[in-house]
């Protein structure tokens, strides 16, 4: 097997003044493949995505390993950090309407991350990012450059933060719910170019998302999270045949095309699941 | 009682002068008496401002619509809020942060000058599934699907006929979505309601709706039975399109 892109074991997050960890005993390893972490809001699975990027000052991660390629992340300090964000591993979120800058022009944006971690000339990061553009299938992307984010659409503002991510040719990205906040017809447009990243490029990806019909037939692997434990590890097309009580609650409580209409089945918590899991 | 509603050439533009820009364009559709009509589309296609004109939220457009048979603009105000009432997308937004359940509730009861206020709160309180010790419970205090319970309470206080429901779980978990859906579901029985509901989720629609209306840029381009999404009966090309690729979206291809 190839040397995976991460590998975590036993992650715990605890937030500053919580009595409880967040996260608890989260192990995986992601190739050069899609890897989805679903569960419903508050069970942990963004703060895995963050503590990743060391994203979380106030919040203390502990883990037996974290290493991602040849780095140590457990060990790296924030100035080592400034050099692999956005650089060797990037993060798309959720709304770009609220992850781009208002006030200054998108395109400016985007070429602002090559400048960043590449020495260039603004006319050659103008060239980047207008190659860039296109490779995430912006018509025009002469004119898009000089937009603001309030005069483009959700769809395209997402893309845009795709080509930011992309200049910089990173190895891992982390997607945090990012189509949750596209109309379904744009989603499959975006989903499309990401999965073009995996195959084409070779990157690893993890999908955060609370959506299971986007993790079924977008990702490889899917980890189920609830309460900050990874409950069962599952490949995307075997999704159907999941053991875990949670999962199952969640795939039958989701309303599906065609179905015959009855009530649908309500999620029973049990305390059990969220004692500790044996490693 | 139940209400159908009819809307005939609704149109309503925003800005003033060269500057105005016209939203809808002219809407027609109608909804009979303890329906559930379902309106798609995708964001900017004009489906919330129809819930808005309809409940005349917003009031400056053109056309006609009207509820059981009455012009909806002859209908004085409080009538008109015991007629129709809606539940907006996001609890956490939709009810006061700094207002307890008691006073979300009450609030209607003292307008309409209805008696009984500590019957009817924990009346419906109970008929959206939770406990009467919520009364003295504030937003913060509750999860969101709580919270959508409290908003559709709020909505049912003054027992309406006609809900407009703007997208009432897309901010809620698919576990927490389920008990909503089927709670709505419970209440359509019960109580003969009139549902207009605004959604981007076609599975949502199979599961709630008897037909429903795919929106683009204002306009209604079908309006179309359920069953027409499994195995896609659109005949518009946009209609078409959308239930495509929900359809490949859920994997049912």
């Amino acid at each position: 097997m190839e040397k995976p892109v991460l590998d975590v074991r036993n992650l715990a997050i605890r937030y500053g003044g919580a009595s409880r960890d967040a996260v608890r005993g989260v192990s995986f390893t992601l190739g050069r493949e899609r890897l989805g972490i679903v569960g419903e809001s508050g069970s942990g699975k963004s703060t895995v995505g963050r503590a990743i990027l060391k994203l979380l000052p106030s919040a203390q991660i502990t883990a037996d390993r974290m290493q991602f390629e040849d780095i140590d992340l457990l060990k790296a300090s924030e100035r080592d950090m400034l050099k692999i964000r956005g650089r060797r591993m990037s993060m798309i979120l959720q709304d770009p309407k609220y992850s781009l800058n208002p006030i200054q022009r998108v395109g400016r944006q985007v070429a602002e991350t090559y400048m960043r971690h590449f020495p260039a000339t603004k006319a050659e990061a103008r060239q980047k990012t207008l190659a860039m553009l296109e490779a995430v299938k912006i018509r025009d992307p002469e004119r898009v450059h000089d937009l603001y984010p309030h005069e483009i659409s959700g769809g395209m503002g997402q893309r845009v933060m795709i080509a930011m991510m992309l200049l910089a040719e990173p190895d891992l990205v982390i997607a945090d719910e990012p189509t949750s906040a596209l109309d379904v017809t744009v989603r499959l447009q975006v989903l499309e170019i990401l999965n073009g990243l995996v195959r084409d490029r070779g990157i690893g990806l993890i999908m955060i998302s609370h959506d299971l019909n986007l993790v079924r037939n977008f990702c490889d692997r899917v980890l189920i999270m609830f309460d900050g434990q990874v409950v069962e590890t599952l490949n995307a097309h075997e999704l159907d045949r999941a053991q875990h009580p949670y999962t199952r609650g969640l795939l039958a409580a989701q309303p599906r095309i065609g179905d015959r209409r009855k009530m649908l089945s309500v999620l029973d918590r049990r305390p059990e699941w969220s004692q500790e899991i044996a490693q | 009682m139940t209400s159908n509603v009819d809307i005939r050439d609704l149109s309503i533009s925003f800005g003033e002068g060269p500057a105005a820009v016209k939203v809808l364009p002219g809407v027609t559709f109608s909804v009979e008496a303890g329906e559930c009509f379902g309106l798609v589309g995708e964001s900017g296609s004009g489906k919330s401002t129809v819930l808005r004109c309809i409940s005349m939220l917003t009031d400056f457009w053109q056309g006609s619509i009207t509820v059981g048979g009455r012009d909806i603009r002859q209908i004085p105000r409080l009538e008109r809020c015991r007629l129709l009432q809606m539940v907006f997308q996001d609890p956490y937004g939709s009810l006061h942060p700094r207002q307890s359940v008691r006073t979300t509730l009450s609030e209607p009861l003292k307008i309409h000058g209805l008696d009984d206020h500590e019957g009817r709160m924990r009346r419906v309180i109970r008929d959206v599934g939770l406990t009467a010790d919520f009364i003295d419970r504030f937003p913060h205090q509750m999860s969101g699907g709580q919270r959508q319970r409290i908003a559709i309470a709020r909505a049912l206080i003054l027992e309406p006929s006609l809900l407009l429901l703007d997208e009432p779980t897309s901010a809620l978990d698919v576990s927490v979505q389920a008990e909503i859906l089927n709670l709505l579901v419970r209440l359509r029985e019960e109580r003969g309601l009139t549902y207009i509901m605004v959604t981007h989720d076609l599975a949502v629609v199979d599961h709630m709706c008897d037909r429903f209306a795919v929106m683009l840029h204002g306009e209604v381009t079908e309006v179309l039975p359920r069953t027409a999404i499994d195995g896609n009966h659109a005949t518009h090309p946009y209609a078409r399109e959308l239930i495509g690729a929900s359809l490949e979206y859920e994997g049912a291809l």
